[in-house]
């Protein structure tokens, strides 16, 4: 399973985003690095498809799939389960998405 | 670098809001605190802590308090950020409080505020008493232990000097042209 975490540094969320990451492939069992891509300009986000930090992908795919949005250099917004908006993803978010790539993975 | 620190005076401004009027800061002076607020539509911070701004505005209104949300995000860059945009966002939430547009951040310049959101709150005489955060967590209100914010807000009616003057502010940082 290919991890990566995508982030920009003006936004302070990243590093506890990144904790969060790390701690909850910890607690699924699953090992490997996580890729982790510092997006510094705005030709780097398009590059990317860099729609906001952080920025999640297993196995090339967001965690929490953007709709329209644009690639920039900016911070960005999860939607919770409690329907709150927060700079960072959940663990359960996180965990869902790591539990889903892995299903789907041939066996 | 805010370019006020605690015990300068309120910098005056005047600048249209979401309701379609002029504000300036000379309209709340009656007010036993003003808060002004440098936030914008688009950042998670910002959105994160909205709706318990709302709910100190509301808490302390009957007390004389008065927040006031400036956005001086460059709006071509961050579309969100557009003055229509604030319009809808203020709709949508139910904003309790004017919504100012600094379209020529001049400002945010003054103020030397850098993200969203960021406080600066006034005693009734226009000297800063705090500046900073909100509170000290953005991810969940429920795990808040530090309420800088509604502290400040209670010396000053209680006329006490704040326990924290200055914090450093989390959020965005503010879109300049």
């Amino acid at each position: 399973m290919r991890v990566s975490f995508l982030y920009y540094e003006e936004c302070p969320s990243h590093d506890l985003a990144l904790v969060r990451l790390r701690e909850v492939m910890a607690e699924e069992s699953i090992s490997g690095d996580v890729e982790v891509i510092k997006v510094e300009a705005e030709d780097q986000a398009r590059e990317l498809q860099f729609v906001g930090s952080p920025t999640i992908r297993v196995d090339g795919q967001d965690i929490d799939p953007p709709g329209d949005a644009s690639y920039v250099l900016t911070c960005r917004a999860y939607r919770l389960e409690d329907d709150r908006i927060s700079p960072l993803p959940s663990k359960d978010m996180i965990r869902h998405a790591l539990r889903s790539m892995a299903g789907s993975r041939p066996g | 670098m805010a370019n006020l620190s605690p015990g300068d005076k309120a910098v005056p401004f005047e600048l249209p809001g979401v309701d379609d009027r002029s504000h300036t800061l000379t309209d709340y002076a009656d007010r036993e605190a003003i808060a002004v607020v440098f936030t914008c539509n688009h950042c998670p911070y910002a959105r994160a802590w909205e709706d318990r701004l709302i709910d100190i505005q509301a808490d302390y209104a009957g007390r004389g308090v008065q927040l006031i949300a400036i956005s001086a995000n460059d709006a071509k860059k961050y579309p969100d950020d557009s003055f229509p945009r604030m319009k809808e966002r203020s709709g949508e939430k139910g904003f309790n409080f004017p919504y100012l547009y600094d379209e020529p951040q001049d400002v945010a310049r003054a103020y030397g505020a850098e993200r969203t959101p960021e406080i600066y709150v006034f005693d009734k005489d226009g000297t800063l008493r705090y500046h900073g955060a909100v509170d000290d967590n953005y991810d969940d209100p429920g795990a808040v232990r530090s309420h800088f914010f509604i502290d400040a807000l209670e010396a000053i009616l209680g006329d006490r000097e704040p326990t924290t003057t200055q914090t450093a502010p989390v959020g965005c940082t503010i879109k300049w042209r």
